[in-house]
């Protein structure tokens, strides 16, 4: 079954095309790489399908799911990594959708926020103070956020930006688990092209327009995806 | 003691301790937000809006606070949305306005009584300008900002947290930042009168700093900010009593002292 299906999808920023007639389908279960160069629209994709960016053209369809259903998991900003919270505190914030219209926290949802925790290896940082974890350990609580604003649909903004080697391929193994085995359909952005290419099912290559949808072994093996990764080699 | 307790039974003094009491106690509570999303300097460019507002308003005898919020409400919501995408930054859109806000300010006033203690009392603050009006404000304003923090203490945390994210999440981030506007404005202008306009942008940023050197759980930050701020008022209104010294002054030197006091416990804290 279809999770989200994306038809023609225009979206255009202070008058000009970021994005123009791009088309493509999500399963229920998908592991997405989005690709491509710096100002190619990914970052304009991602907001279009949170619903943050309104289309100018094109439709953006999810099954079985609301737009305010995804976990999304953005890029850390310069404000987080001193904040004084603690990291109970940052993951609830992910769960103000299941709290309902309640003021404060019920007992449940202060669950649902351990649980998530515990899906993302960072149940005994609960009571540490976010500002003061490591840069993968931040990410991880990001994680656990996410997935408390979603069962279905996780979208990751460059993960692993800023993260050691060590904490990348954690991380890399904490998405491919909450994939597999919890059955989350995945989203990603990265520039970490060939790593993320070996993670995920599925090739989103755009340079403001559709250059390649498909698998990752039919994109190692098209031309686009052989220019992209050599290219991207050159990079790193 | 028995000075106290003769200067307590002053109606100005008894106006000015309301007032300061809950203007600190709003502002203290805002300040946290504001501080984590790098607003701090908004309480400065807002103040020194507010003074060119009240000498437009004593020149064309206008009713000062009739006049004065919505002009600082409106320059609240420029400077927040200043911020964002458009091509002035935060930093240099606040500069911007408080500047000129001053020059206009100062050239309105020098048309009008053109005295100096006017001035003075505008940039340093008196404690004799609180009216009964500012008091049923005061209260109003406090319970305003207090209902906000304790029924939206959540979503305003992942507002500041993570805009985007709360964004995502279908929370009105926007509204959010509109009501700390509002509140952010109201609070100056409640406040500068007392505390002067080169002043009260203390009473913003110091108790939220204060706390965040102690305290690392946004709750406990929050209350303690709170706490901080009304303490260090009421220390500094008595000071300024004893050693004859400016309100305003005293209660940003009451301020600093907690700043400092606080930095050194966190230093030994988390050494």
């Amino acid at each position: 079954m279809s999770l989200l299906k994306v038809e023609d999808l225009t979206v255009q920023y202070d008058g000009s095309e970021a994005l123009s007639g791009l088309s493509f389908t999500l399963e229920q279960g998908d592991y997405l790489c989005i690709v491509g160069e710096n100002g190619s629209g990914k970052s304009t994709l991602i907001k279009a399908l949170l619903g943050l960016k309104k289309p100018d053209g094109g439709s953006i369809t999810y099954q079985g799911l609301a737009q305010s259903q995804i976990g999304y998991m953005p890029q850390q900003t310069d404000i987080q990594r001193d904040f004084p919270a603690s990291v109970m505190e940052v993951v609830l914030t992910g769960c103000l959708k299941a709290n309902g219209r309640r003021p404060f926290f019920s007992a449940k949802t202060k669950k649902l926020a351990l649980e998530n925790l515990e899906k993302t290896g960072a149940a005994q940082l609960a009571k540490k103070c976010y500002g003061e974890l490591s840069g993968g350990q931040q990410q991880r609580v990001l994680m656990a956020r996410a997935l408390c604003s979603t069962e279905k649909l996780l979208i990751l903004d460059e993960p692993v930006a800023n993260l050691d080697p060590k904490a990348t391929d954690e991380l890399y193994a904490l998405i491919d688990e909450l994939n597999k085995k919890h059955g989350i359909t995945v989203i990603m952005v990265s520039h970490d092209i060939r790593c993320a290419a070996m993670q995920a099912g599925k090739i989103l290559h755009i340079d403001k327009t559709l250059v390649f949808f498909g698998t990752t072994n039919d994109y190692i093996n098209s031309p686009e995806g052989r220019r992209f990764l050599s290219h991207s080699h050159h990079d790193i | 003691m028995d000075n106290i307790i003769k200067l307590l039974q002053m109606t100005f003094i008894q106006r000015a301790l309301i007032v300061g009491v809950l203007v600190s106690l709003s502002a203290a509570l805002l300040g946290v937000p504001l501080v984590l999303k790098r607003y701090s300097m908004i309480g400065d460019g807002l103040s020194h809006v507010g003074f060119c507002a009240l000498s437009v308003a004593a020149v064309m005898n206008l009713a000062p606070l009739y006049f004065s919020i919505p002009v600082v409400v409106i320059a609240a919501f420029l400077l927040l949305r200043l911020s964002g995408k458009e091509k002035i930054k935060g930093d240099a859109a606040t500069a911007l306005i408080t500047t000129s806000a001053l020059a206009v300010g100062v050239i309105v006033t020098s048309f009008g009584s053109g005295i100096t203690t006017d001035i003075n009392s505008y940039m340093f603050g008196s404690i004799l300008t609180m009216s009964r009006s500012d008091v049923r404000l005061s209260i109003v304003l406090s319970v305003a900002v207090l209902v906000l923090f304790v029924l939206f203490y959540n979503r305003l945390l992942a507002v500041t947290f993570d805009e985007t994210f709360a964004k995502a999440t279908g929370i009105k981030a926007q509204l959010y930042n509109m009501l700390l506007a509002l509140l952010t404005a109201l609070t100056i202008v409640l406040g500068m009168r007392m505390m002067g306009t080169l002043l009260i942008s203390g009473l913003v940023v110091f108790p939220a700093l204060t706390a965040m050197r102690v305290f690392k759980r946004f709750r406990s930050v929050m209350i303690c900010s709170a706490c901080v701020s009304v303490v260090c008022f009421v220390v500094g209104i008595i000071a300024s009593y004893v050693f004859s010294t400016p309100a305003g002054a005293s209660v940003v030197a009451a301020d600093l002292l907690a700043f400092l006091l606080f930095w050194a416990i966190g230093a030994v804290k988390y050494r």
